[in-house]
């Protein structure tokens, strides 16, 4: 890449990326949510809502609790830029995302979860029991997914001899016998149970509730009041569409934009959204079949999750 | 001149004493202080220079101490522990400027504490025997003193000094032990000799030595089962001294490790370095599971500190075992994440602890259920004891994540390998490196969420307010180190790298390649910390700004309020209502019930009239740490029946005495004859 | 257990018993629009539950509300209207109060039903305190006993502009 023309091509790129899913992510949450209303017998509301959700909550008043000291205010906003961040960073439309080198997949994993102890901190702050719980839960819920996170990036590591997350797109493109191994299914199975885990879904938890005891995430935004409100809202769907790109990256990487080149990056811009479309709407038809689980069934999901995660790594290390 | 910095180290730690002894009360802190500082700039610069030029410092004297002599060798192994000691120092003791109204300035306070900071620096420049035991021995018991500082005012701290005692001495006598034999088999007690002679010393021998220094060292580093005066007398210890124990002399206990290990005996087989990364593994896990459920400020830290030791064991293991495998090249790697975590954890503990000192000094607690609301009243702390947190937490853009991913990278590229050991080392590794970073984010959310945000719960919390200016510094000087180790690591990394050059025998000279990025060489692995924090920092105010437009768009009167929490329309809303430290771990303890078995207490009484109606319910619950209930009791125990036993032999008569004495006579007469 | 090609199908045409509803209802020119996204939050300050029931039936697979944007939600913090049932009753004042004063501006009182815009059947019961336009400054009243779905959809209608 070359001086300012270089530049200026890796800020387009990031900045298409970083519309793309702040964009798309509130529209696959309304397409999940639209699903979901199908199957259940009745219309819903349009898949524009969530855009149109936050559109005026930017509009309202923000509110604080009295006590609350700065950290409240500021946690939304972490977990919209680490959002941001790694939207521009991950190879979501091209393989070769501006900064790519430093996409590490164990640096995303991490940006995100500063993301999320900023937001369980700042629902610490609100001086509330519901703020305390919800982040206690959501807190013990990402120590215990950690593992099979670690482990399942370890195994898809071992055979491309990289943790760079493009790298593993790149090379999944070039060789599909990569993608086709029982590693590789093994990993992205327990990815899957982390993603669901992480962004608050069905049968970990139920982001439709209204049952405060029963509430993980939601009981850490009970007491955010307009634009921080939309902050949250926007950075939970750009997470959740962020996490299904990728997983839909390194499972069919077919479509990406391999080649500079503005024609490559619409092609893989459009298959990223039909692909995290798909996705979407297989984990919203999966939400309508499950109940949620008990609070002290999750230790037993996410050590599943790990026990494939490490039957995925010995594999990776066996075949060979 | 270099030579000589290590000379002035001695004399300025010297007279620092000795001030601290003699001079009158209003200024016997500051002198002892600013001799202190010489003494660390001293260390500091000579150190420095060792690093920066890659030769070894050697001094020799035998007029110093009879019979022995004092042998000083600096290479740049012991450099590196040499600056972190230095720095540390520095902090801790502007920090103890501030804090010395609060009963850290009698004589032997004063006294003690500059001769800790002073043996803590000379300890890695030991190229004897002998003075490395003499260094070490002078550490345990300055430590030991300033222990007892407290100890008229709570009982707690002498029942702590006594369990450190008793288990510095036990871990000093296996270094003593391995130290000596492997000089006996020498013939010479210079570190020198012992590295020359090393490879003709029977398997036997090395083994053993090996064993016994891994106890004694790693007692001290806090190593599982090893650890349980870490949780009793790194609280109980004033918080300079805290600072000092857990930012600086546990990590001379894996100098000890890597310095038998890989230096004095030169690596060993397998099996030796599959027992530290077990060792590691199982002290991380513990260490994270105790500080994810400690409600105790302070205990949280200390544990927090042996699951850090943890992790830097696992990769002093990984290396030795990649070294061991014939590796050098990813050896080397691990050896250096190993080193960069030990630095970057003496930076976020040391902060972490000197803030817990302030948020004790200004609210009179160190329970967590009994703070809160202190980021409003003690803004500089609450800020440092985040930075601090969110650090240990291994988030980016600061010093743990690159630490950690360094060595989860090691690790990954440690793979591609024939040995099983390896293939079932790495994953485990892997594993417990990923649930303590979760146990670690969960403790420490816990820690800055219930203790510095939300509300008062208490009256001390309440009426809190910022410490003395000195007090800030000295905790923001290590905060700041953990910020700019985060953004350019790569100003400790070639100094790391040289360092573990030495340690790791064949291996190449440059692993890492770091500009502004971090590289590793021959290997697909790069990380670019000061553009992470760059994105970060440009989303974030990109974020800010997008809500302050909404804002202004919104044409509201008033566009933010405060109101009162939201209660569910309650009428009546305490700070006593929030979720406390053990609440927010209660799911985790809940999870984990098998390994903590708290205890629990439940006393119901009922009303005289009638066993149907009760009066009061009293409910008690605490986790005692399950190794020291289990296996140290039953072991003090079985030493009190023995000596119960032995009291038998002292029965006051002067006949049997006599005999005793004729008895040992004869058989030590048989012995030599 | 349904068939794959059962689910596809229910996903792209969707089985629904929606009935006409006519046009939404006129709302007075000084309520705030709100572009197609309403969040309420429900109240019941008193009520017998009979217009809790409709509200019920408002969401559900019948009547359909969310397809306007209209939604409940658990917090006051997130909703623009307050949707208030029943007299407001001696014990309910306060936290009624309260959970208005929680509301983020632009914010909105609905009193849906005869109690809460007179007492309806409960007038001069001993725990009733009034109705609500007593203690809270109501913007829209739905009337009726209790008001049926297609009524409550037809105001929610005319405040999402939908």
């Amino acid at each position: 890449m070359n001086g300012i023309g270089g530049v200026i091509a890796a800020a387009l790129v990031a900045g298409a990326q970083i519309a793309a899913v702040a964009v798309g992510g509130p529209l696959l949450v309304g397409v999940m949510r639209k699903v979901r209303c199908h199957i259940e017998g009745r219309v819903g509301p349009p898949i524009h809502q969530p855009l149109r959700d936050l559109r005026k909550l930017f509009s309202k008043q923000r509110m604080r609790p009295d006590q609350a000291s700065w950290v409240f205010g500021v946690g939304p906003v972490v977990l919209v830029a680490t959002a941001v961040l790694i939207a521009a960073i991950s190879p979501l439309a091209t393989t070769h995302p501006p900064l790519g080198q430093t996409a590490d997949f164990f640096a995303i994993v991490f940006v995100l979860l500063l993301g999320s102890v900023a937001l369980a901190l700042a629902a610490l702050d609100t001086g509330t029991p519901f703020g305390g719980m919800g982040s206690s839960r959501a807190m013990t819920i990402g120590a215990l997914a950690e593992p099979a996170l670690l482990v399942a990036i370890l195994a898809m590591s071992i055979p491309a001899h990289t943790s760079n997350l493009p790298a593993l797109v790149r090379i999944g493109l070039a060789h599909p016998q990569l993608i086709a191994s029982p590693e590789r299914f093994l990993a992205l199975g327990s990815f899957l149970v982390v993603i669901l885990a992480e962004s608050g879904r069905l049968p970990v938890d139920n982001p439709s509730t209204h049952l405060e005891l029963t509430m993980i995430h939601e009981a850490m935004v009970l007491e955010y009041a307009g634009p921080d409100l939309g902050l949250v809202i926007l950075g939970e769907s750009m997470r959740l569409a962020l996490l299904l790109g990728l997983l839909v990256n390194l499972l069919a990487p077919w479509g990406i934009a391999d080649r500079p080149g503005a024609a490559a990056l619409v092609i893989g811009l459009g298959a990223l959204v039909g692909k995290v479309v798909v996705a979407g709407i297989v984990i919203a038809t999966f939400e309508v079949f499950t109940a949620k689980l008990r609070l002290f069934r999750l230790p037993e999901l996410l050590a599943g999750a790990f026990v494939l995660a490490v039957v995925g790594a010995f594999t990776a290390l066996v075949i060979r | 001149m270099s030579n000589l910095s290590l000379v002035i180290t001695a004399i300025a730690g010297l007279s620092a004493a000795i001030a601290g002894c003699a001079l009158p009360a209003k200024t016997r802190v500051q002198a002892a202080v600013a001799f202190t500082w010489g003494a660390c700039i001293a260390a500091l610069v000579g150190s420095l220079a060792v690093l920066h030029t890659g030769h070894a410092m050697v001094l020799n004297s035998s007029r110093i101490l009879p019979l022995t002599g004092v042998t000083m060798v600096l290479d740049p192994l012991g450099a590196v522990f040499v600056v972190v000691t230095a720095i540390v120092a520095i902090a801790s003791t502007l920090y103890w400027l501030g804090y010395a109204s609060h009963g850290l300035s009698t004589r032997t306070a004063s006294a003690a504490l500059p001769i800790f900071v002073t043996s803590m620096l000379l300890v890695p420049a030991a190229g004897s025997v002998a003075t490395f035991l003499w260094l070490w021995e002078l550490m345990a018991l300055s430590s030991l003193l300033l222990v007892l500082v407290d100890q008229r005012r709570r009982e707690e701290t002498r029942s702590a000094a006594q369990w450190y005692a008793v288990m510095t001495h036990a871990g000093a006598s296996a270094i003593l032990f391995a130290l000596v034999m492997l000089s006996a088999h020498a013939g010479n007690q210079t570190f020198a000799a012992i590295r020359i002679h090393a490879v003709h010393l029977p398997a036997a021998v090395r083994n053993t030595a090996f064993l016994l220094a891994l106890v004694g060292f790693g007692s001290k580093a806090g190593a599982v089962p090893l650890h349980v005066w870490l949780p009793k007398a790194h609280p109980e210890a004033p918080s300079p001294a805290s600072a000092l124990m857990s930012g600086a002399m546990v990590n001379l206990g894996i100098y000890g490790i890597v310095l038998v290990g890989d230096r004095l005996l030169g690596g060993g087989p397998a099996w030796w370095w599959l027992t530290v990364t077990a060792v590691g593994v199982v002290s991380a896990l513990f260490g994270a599971l105790h500080a994810a459920t400690s409600t105790d400020l302070k205990r949280l830290l200390a544990y927090s500190t042996a699951d850090n030791m943890g992790l830097v064991l696992i990769g002093i293991g990984a290396s030795g075992l990649f070294a061991a495998t014939g590796h050098p090249a990813i050896a080397a790697i691990a050896m250096v994440s190993a080193l960069l975590l030990t630095v970057n954890h003496a930076a976020f503990k040391g902060s972490l602890f000197l803030s817990a000192g302030s948020v004790q000094v200004a609210t009179g607690s160190r329970d967590l259920d009994r703070l809160g609301g202190l980021m409003r009243r003690m803004p500089i702390t609450g800020v440092v004891f985040l930075v601090g947190g969110l650090a240990i937490a291994a988030l980016p853009p600061l010093n743990g994540f690159v630490g950690e991913w360094l060595l989860f990278q090691s690790l990954l590229h440690g793979l591609p390998t024939s040995s099983t050991a390896v293939a079932i080392a790495v994953p485990v590794g892997v594993a417990a490196l990923a649930l303590t970073g979760g146990l670690t984010a969960a403790a420490f959310v816990k820690a800055i969420g219930v203790g510095f945000l939300g509300r008062p719960r208490s009256e001390g919390a309440a009426t809190a307010h910022e410490v003395p200016r000195t007090m800030q510094l000295g905790a923001a000087l290590l905060a700041g180190a953990c910020v700019v180790l985060g953004v350019v690591p790569m100003i400790v990394l070639p100094a790391l790298e040289r360092a573990a050059a030495e340690a790791v025998p064949g291996a190449p000279a440059h692993s890492l390649r770091a500009s502004v990025e971090l590289r590793l060489a021959g290997l697909q692995g790069v990380l670019a910390p000061a553009l992470l924090a760059a994105g970060l920092a440009l989303a974030f105010v990109a974020v800010i700004a997008m809500r302050r437009l909404a804002q202004r768009r919104s044409h509201l009167r008033v566009a933010l309020r405060r109101a009162e929490p939201w209660g569910c329309g309650r009428e009546l809303q305490t700070a006593r209502m929030q979720y406390t430290a053990t609440s927010f771990a209660e799911p985790l303890q809940q999870v984990f019930d098998d390994v903590l078995r708290p205890d629990r207490d439940l006393d119901v009484s009922h009303l005289a009239e009638s066993r149907y109606y009760t009066e009061k319910i009293a409910y008690r619950t605490s986790i005692g740490d399950v190794i020291e209930h289990n296996v140290y009791r039953p072991m003090i125990g079985a030493v009190n029946v023995w000596g119960q036993w032995a009291r038998g032999l002292q029965n006051g008569s002067v006949h049997r005495y006599l005999a005793y004495g004729l008895v040992v006579l004869v058989v030590i007469l048989a012995v030599i004859v | 257990m349904m068939t794959i090609r059962s689910i596809l199908q229910a996903i792209a045409h969707p089985r629904t018993v929606t009935e006409d509803l006519g046009p939404p209802s006129q709302v007075a020119a000084d309520v705030p629009r709100l572009a197609g996204s309403l969040q309420l939050r429900h109240v019941d300050a008193g009520s017998c539950n009979g217009c809790e029931l409709e509200i019920t039936s408002t969401f559900g697979p019948v009547y359909d509300a969310e397809r306007f944007g209209a939604r409940l939600v658990a917090s006051p913090r997130h909703a623009d209207a307050l949707l208030v049932t029943g007299p407001v009753t001696k014990n309910m004042v306060g936290p009624l109060v309260k959970t208005f004063e929680a509301m983020p501006e632009p914010r909105m009182v609905i009193a849906l039903g005869d109690c809460a815009r007179d007492c309806g059947v409960f007038r001069d019961g001993y725990g009733v305190e009034g109705p609500v336009g007593d203690v809270l400054p109501v913007d829209l009243q739905v009337p009726g006993c209790p008001p049926n779905p297609e009524a409550i959809v037809r105001a929610l209608r005319g405040l999402t502009g939908r």
